[in-house]
């Protein structure tokens, strides 16, 4: 089977791809798990047809959906065309859509129905041979998450999960497993049918431009390498605040929480951008070995010690927006006496040589005051304040903050004087925003991401090693609050920054910062 | 789209900047999540009696406006300035920022074309790069902006012979940077073909292609030479010049290193919009021909012994405002093939006509 890193060697041979923006994908058959779920309708398909908009899909391209819902070939295409039509970022080319549509398949049936493979294999089976070659295979698992060792395992029964001369990739959705345990033994379960260079585990946020972005400022930029460190960083927060509540999705979140639902993944996956070496290549491998590297040297901490360095809590009634919202406890499905974290605040060290010493404080919650996604990096204060004699109470330390949503960008904040006859000084904001300084929008994430897996290139992606990482980072949390059944879980009131409790991980100067 | 706008005759350059700076400031205090867009400037230089033409084209570039364009229009026996400046904006009601684009139209004389440099060079925002788009002609003002231009925008398919247009590009190419409008007519096809021949069982055959053929609309003569000549520059073939096939489109041959030649055609036909028609390469043994269809391309493959496919590659037409507009887009990238293939398009057309 060819590797990643050879078929990307392959692909500099062709001589036809130089200077091309759009590189080519190799012809591909895309298989949805779950085609008629919420991720397929609201993402996956408008994706796709994005894709096919701006002729980016491979030449020759084959989609079959699969799942349990019983319907014909016809219902299924109706469904993607509602799908596209109502969640596309661009309003859809009429011709390009029927062009995408009407080749649409489907296959129904339980996953773990033999049948539903084979039918599978005969429908793969009728493209190659209708384009006259093999087509790459990306199996997309965009199901419960159950369903993930058994859809691998019956794919490897099948024999579907490699081909003899094209190249067979499987994408996996989050939540890679629940908890250390579980994680290693998906791991085990897919690479028992699945080498590693075919697995691509999806963590959405690394889709976003911004999250990319977090490697352009860090290592293209003079500017911030030489202060990215303990001599000059007091303290980093990272922040993925939301505006809403659980809505109707009670029966996953009282299963997750804010931990499993937002830190695990990809606050942890910001943190470790935001803190790995430079790679020696933008290679999947490369990067994906500094991370790996980052969160290793990130050492868990014993469950003993969670309650000093991590705080639960749940929203109680309150104001969002001027409405009056219900508690967690009075969401519908929820349990009266659920201890599901809605807000979850951590701090991590990292304990390597560039950040042994500097904190990074993690919170992340569900209605709070507003919706915001962001890094802040605060540097340590100047050594002497010279202009302390001339009332300058406004100095502040210097702060980097990268926007990842709603705002992509990134401000530096400065300190400035004040006009007028005094050295009066306060901060003043340097701003780069993504809508001023470039012409294009941002593709929406699932759009890089399947364009990457069907190209074979994983760097977007997380790897087995790094989701052990991931999760042996906050298992003992997990653990901890499990255990701790009697604790009071802390409430905050909906629409505020969140419980008072989290103020206690803070150290030194810091504080969290306003929402 | 809300608008505030700025006009005053016989004018002069530091007013017209100061209103710029004067709108920007009170509008970001009237509304601080507006904030001015800062990409590029644009300079477009045109006859006055045809500015309406080029701002409907500048309006129909989609999401690729320039931050500050400024429009240039020459009116014979004018001998003042005349200036209005816009500032566009939508309403940001629904939270988040909000970006402003700063349009100046100067209507002007001939006599100011010599020293437009001074008239333009207080008005563009410095820390950017500067595309210069000129139309209609108006060679003295793209030797006196010189200074200032980073990128030249124009269309080799709109001159009066394809020979023309390519030779102006490569003449610019000596001072700035050109973004050829001819060029991004190709790109869907130069991306079709690179992934047609990306499969490593295909590859084999790009040593081995016997001819092909571009078929294009009859004002598109430049961007067909640009895509034989892209192959070829990108295939090392030692190319000849392409000779006029009895009125039927151009004919010709190259040669691989080991002497083989290629067959190379290009061909009018009938289309209703600029641009390539369709392509067909052909191999030992296999052909390829892509053709603009609805949707997309339509591609059709023969392959010998094992009969003849035929398939729709999805793609949504650009259409001629979009092809503008990814021409500003481009003025911010670098693409190293374009010069490579006008050297060699220039080679293919020089005893055309």
């Amino acid at each position: 089977m060819q590797s990643a890193a050879v078929a990307t060697e392959v692909e500099q041979d062709n001589p036809l791809i130089a200077g091309l923006e759009r590189l080519p994908v190799r012809p591909t058959a895309l298989v949805i798990f779950g085609a008629t779920g919420d991720l397929a309708h609201r993402k996956l398909l408008p994706a796709l047809y994005n894709l096919a908009h701006e002729g980016a899909l491979p030449e020759r391209f084959e989609m079959v959906g699969v799942a349990r819902r019983d319907q014909e070939h016809n219902e299924f295409r109706d469904m993607a065309k509602e799908s596209i039509e109502r969640f596309s970022r661009r309003r859809p080319d009429e011709s390009v859509l029927k062009g995408l549509i009407d080749e649409l398949r489907y296959v129904p049936g339980e996953f773990d129905d033999d049948d539903v493979y084979s039918h599978l294999r005969r429908v793969l089976n009728e493209f190659d041979q209708r384009a006259g070659q093999e087509l790459n295979h990306v199996f997309y698992l965009s199901t419960a998450p159950q369903f993930f060792p058994m859809i691998a395992g019956k794919l490897g029964a099948a024999g579907l999960n490699r081909a003899r001369d094209a190249e067979t990739r499987i994408v996996i959705e989050k939540p890679f497993g629940y908890d250390l345990a579980s994680a290693r033994q998906l791991n085990a379960q897919v690479l028992e049918v699945f080498d590693e260079s075919q697995v691509f585990r999806i963590d959405h946020y690394l889709g976003k431009e911004t999250v990319q972005n977090l490697m352009a400022l860090r290592f293209s930029n003079a500017l911030f390498e030489p202060v990215w460190n303990r001599n000059f960083i007091d303290y980093v927060q990272i922040t993925a605040a939301e505006d809403l509540g659980i809505g109707g999705r009670a029966g996953y979140y009282e299963g997750a929480g804010a931990l499993r639902d937002l830190v695990q993944n990809h606050m942890m996956q910001l943190l470790a951008l935001l803190t790995m070496e430079p790679p020696t290549s933008f290679d999947a491998d490369r990067v994906r070995d500094e991370k790996l590297k980052v969160l290793e040297a990130i050492v868990p901490p014993a469950v003993s010690e969670v309650p000093s360095m991590a705080v639960r809590a749940q929203y109680g009634p309150g104001t969002v927006g001027g409405k009056r919202v219900v508690g967690y406890h009075d969401e519908e499905g929820v349990a009266t006496d659920s201890r599901t974290e809605t807000y979850a605040a951590l701090r991590l060290h990292v304990s390597n040589w560039r950040w042994a010493g500097v904190p990074f404080y993690l919170r992340t919650g569900k209605q709070l005051a507003r919706k915001i996604t962001e890094i802040a990096v605060t540097l340590k204060p100047v050594p002497h304040l010279a202009f302390q004699s001339q009332g300058s109470v406004g100095v502040q330390p210097n702060q980097i903050i990268l926007t990842v949503q709603p705002d992509e960008g990134v401000s530096v904040s400065l300190g400035a004087k004040i006009p007028g006859p005094t050295m009066r000084i306060r901060p003043v904001n340097m701003e780069f925003r993504y809508g001023t300084s470039f012409m294009s929008e941002s593709p929406e994430a699932y759009e890089r991401l399947i364009l990457d897996a069907m190209r074979g290139d994983a760097t977007l992606f997380t790897r087995g090693d790094e989701i052990v990482a991931l999760w042996g980072i906050i298992d003992p949390i997990l653990t901890a609050w499990h255990e701790d059944t009697t604790t009071p879980v802390p409430q905050y009131a909906a629409g505020t920054a969140g419980p008072s409790e989290a103020d206690a991980l803070l150290e030194g100067n810091a504080k969290w910062r306003r929402l | 789209m809300s608008e505030d706008i700025w006009a005053e005759q016989n004018t002069d350059p530091d007013a017209i900047e100061a209103a710029l700076r004067e709108m920007l400031r009170s509008r970001h205090a009237a509304d601080q999540t507006l904030a001015p867009a800062r990409v590029l400037n644009l300079i477009v230089v045109v006859d006055r009696a045809w500015k309406g033409e080029i701002s409907n084209r500048l309006a129909r570039v989609g999401r690729y406006h320039a931050s500050r364009t400024i429009l240039c229009a020459v009116e014979d026996g004018r001998d003042t300035l005349d200036a209005t400046a816009v500032m566009s904006y939508r309403d940001t009601a629904g939270g988040g920022i909000g970006v402003m684009h700063e349009s100046v139209e100067i209507d002007m004389g001939p006599e100011h074309l010599s020293g437009l440099e001074t008239i333009v060079d207080p008005v563009v925002i410095s820390e950017l790069p500067t595309v210069l788009w000129c139309p209609h002609g108006h060679d003295e003002a793209i030797a006196a902006l010189q200074g200032i231009t980073d990128v030249i925008l124009l269309d080799s398919d709109d001159f009066a012979d394809a020979d023309e247009g390519l030779a102006r590009a490569q003449e610019e190419q000596k001072s700035a940077y050109v973004v050829d409008l001819a060029w991004l007519r190709t790109t869907p096809w130069r991306e079709r073909l690179a992934a047609s021949f990306d499969p490593p069982a295909r590859r084999p055959s790009l040593a081995a292609i016997e001819g092909f053929t571009i078929r294009h609309q009859a004002t598109s003569t430049a961007s067909a030479l640009l895509l034989a000549a892209w192959l070829a520059s990108r295939l090392q073939w030692d190319t000849r010049p392409l000779v006029s096939a009895n009125g039927a489109g151009l004919h010709g041959r190259a040669y691989t290193s080991s002497s083989r030649y290629i067959d190379i055609r290009l061909e009018a036909a009938a289309q209703d919009v600029p641009g390539l028609a369709g392509v067909t390469v052909t191999c030992d043994g296999y052909s390829l021909s892509l053709d603009r269809a609805l949707g997309g391309l339509r591609a059709k493959e023969s392959i010998a012994g094992h009969g003849k496919h035929s398939w729709l590659v999805l793609g949504a037409s650009r259409g001629e405002g979009g092809i503008l507009g990814e021409g500003v887009r481009q003025a911010l990238l670098r693409d190293p093939t374009y010069g490579p293939a006008l050297e060699v398009a220039r080679g293919f057309n020089a005893h055309a006509g």
